[in-house]
């Protein structure tokens, strides 16, 4: 009986925890993304979740589409690895592992960063005094970093694409022995907009959730120091699972029926 | 006796089990300076934040100027909160902007003024408060507690509000830099006229800079009155409140080794 109580707990407080969350993004959609813009703070979260993230994503995606390029060798025979290659690594990359990816280090770096900086500024009364200077905190803080995320994060996803293929290209060009005109040309041949279109859709989804995660844990963070490390680790954990998640549905419907 | 200014009946909040506010009720008359006295977790700050709106009582009344407070929304929020100016405990200051984008913050970010504009007033307040213009350049982390509470002070009355509220003023500061504090909040309340609500732990404070003083205990005023009538309240509660006094009617939980 205990054992069922315990259970029993454990659903409510999840379904309690999703019902809090998703009033926070209608709050944050709502009230954070209407009028009036803070464009100073949308351009200073472009340059934190964006440009300073370039350097992670890009090595991410480097180093795994030169892995890919091995593994796929590996796995092929060698009549069929110069096409296999090229082609595997530029769909790999551009539909999932370069958005997942990108989704996984960016809610490492910056949904952790945004959890702990709203927490921080939570605890220490910060928020409050944003309201009692006629501003609003969803409007000031929670919408610059959303539309901040949702833009980077593709345009991060774009160049860790071309970083990754050409991760594979470098891999496949100077340890395995292909030529360098017939493995761009493969790529190009298999490539197509729809692989690339749906990779972006998908990173503008995940620049979502982690700005929503960060932002929905440090604003909800307590108890000062520990509370503020533990919605720092919420943030990205439940950050990093969303972003699974959505990818799978998001490959459910952009891909299902294929 | 004059219209109240500020005016709470009845309110109530509680936070799960926890009942703070229970059945509170207060008045502050226009220009009066009130000092709530208490306790810690007796209910202070969260009955200021439920004046300001950043918290819903579960029942009550909250008037300013006549106006109900509760339930504000959009435009009428905006315009009831750009009344008042509030100095946090710990002055609450933002760590990524500068001391004077701080006190320019509601001047800038709240009601939409001229940068230029703003610094100049900026500069002018952190004046008000002894403290100089190159201050003004420094970031929030390299001011000592009692430059960050005269700095906080400043960004309070940056917008020359009606009502300003002073959240534990003087806790953390030495005695000498405490009265300095006090000193400016005297100062800078008469020049504005304001209409004040401070809470605090610290008596010479209350006496410094109150009118009027209530005491609150379990989220119940229980006893309010002119700031010269402290002494002789006839309320046990108050007197071993100000005193400092273990015995008395007010039960501290501390268990007995």
């Amino acid at each position: 009986m205990n054992f069922l109580a315990f259970i029993g707990r454990l659903v409510l407080d999840l379904c309690a925890e999703i019902g809090r969350v998703a009033l926070f993004a209608r709050d944050a959609l709502l009230t954070g993304l209407s009028p009036r813009f803070y464009w100073g703070q949308i351009g200073a979260q472009l340059f934190r979740v964006g440009y300073t993230s370039l350097p992670v994503v890009a090595m991410t995606a480097f180093f795994t589409g030169g892995a890919l390029a091995l593994q796929i060798y590996t796995g092929s025979s060698p009549t069929t690895a110069g096409t296999l290659v090229p082609s595997i690594v530029a769909i790999g990359i551009t539909r999932e592992l370069g958005p997942v990816l990108a989704g996984l280090m960016v809610s490492g770096r910056v949904g952790a960063s945004i959890a702990a900086e709203l927490g921080t500024m939570k605890v220490t009364e910060q928020t409050d005094a944003l309201v009692t200077l006629s501003t609003n905190p969803l409007k000031y803080l929670v919408g610059p970093r959303i539309v901040a995320a949702v833009i980077s994060l593709p345009l991060l996803v774009a160049i860790g694409d071309t970083i990754g293929i050409m991760g594979g290209y470098v891999v496949g060009t100077k340890t395995l022995g292909f030529n360098g005109f017939a493995y761009l040309k493969t790529t190009a041949d298999e490539l197509h907009v729809d692989d690339v279109r749906s990779g972006l859709i998908k990173a503008a989804v995940f620049g979502f959730i982690i700005a929503l995660m960060g932002c929905y844990h440090g604003f909800n963070s307590k108890g000062g120091a520990q509370g503020v490390g533990r919605a720092t680790t919420n943030a990205v954990v439940s950050s990093a699972i969303l972003i699974l998640a959505a990818n799978f549905v998001l490959t459910s419907v952009l891909f299902g029926k294929n | 006796m004059a219209e109240p200014f500020i005016k709470l009946e009845n309110v109530r909040k509680a936070f799960g089990p926890k009942h703070v506010l229970n059945g509170l009720s207060l008045s502050v008359e226009k220009g009066r300076s009130l000092v709530v006295i208490g306790g810690s977790g007796t209910g202070k700050s969260v009955m200021l934040k439920c004046i300001l709106g950043i918290l819903q009582p579960e029942a009550g009344t909250i008037e300013v100027a006549g106006q109900n407070a509760l339930g504000l929304k959009g435009e009428a929020r905006d315009q009831y909160l750009r009344r008042f100016g509030m100095l946090f405990q710990g002055a609450a200051l933002f760590d990524s902007l500068s001391v004077w984008e701080n006190v320019a913050f509601g001047l800038i970010q709240g009601r939409g003024m001229a940068r230029a504009k703003a610094r100049e007033i900026a500069m002018e307040k952190l004046g008000l408060v002894g403290l100089s213009a190159d201050v003004g350049k420094l970031m929030p982390a390299e001011l000592s507690g009692g430059m960050q509470k005269r700095v906080g002070l400043a960004r309070a009355i940056a917008a020359d509000p009606e009502i300003i509220f002073f959240d534990e003023p003087t806790t953390g500061l030495d005695p000498i830099m405490a009265d300095v504090i006090n000193n400016l909040i005297v100062d800078c309340v008469q020049r504005l006229g304001a209409t004040t609500i401070s809470i605090t732990h610290d008596m010479a404070s209350a006496r410094k800079i109150a009118d009027d003083i209530a005491m609150i205990y379990k989220g119940e005023i229980i006893w309010q009155g002119p700031a010269k009538m402290v002494d002789r309240s006839g309320s046990p509660y108050v007197d071993q409140f100000i005193y400092g006094r273990a015995e008395g009617p007010i039960k501290m939980d501390v268990l007995k080794a």
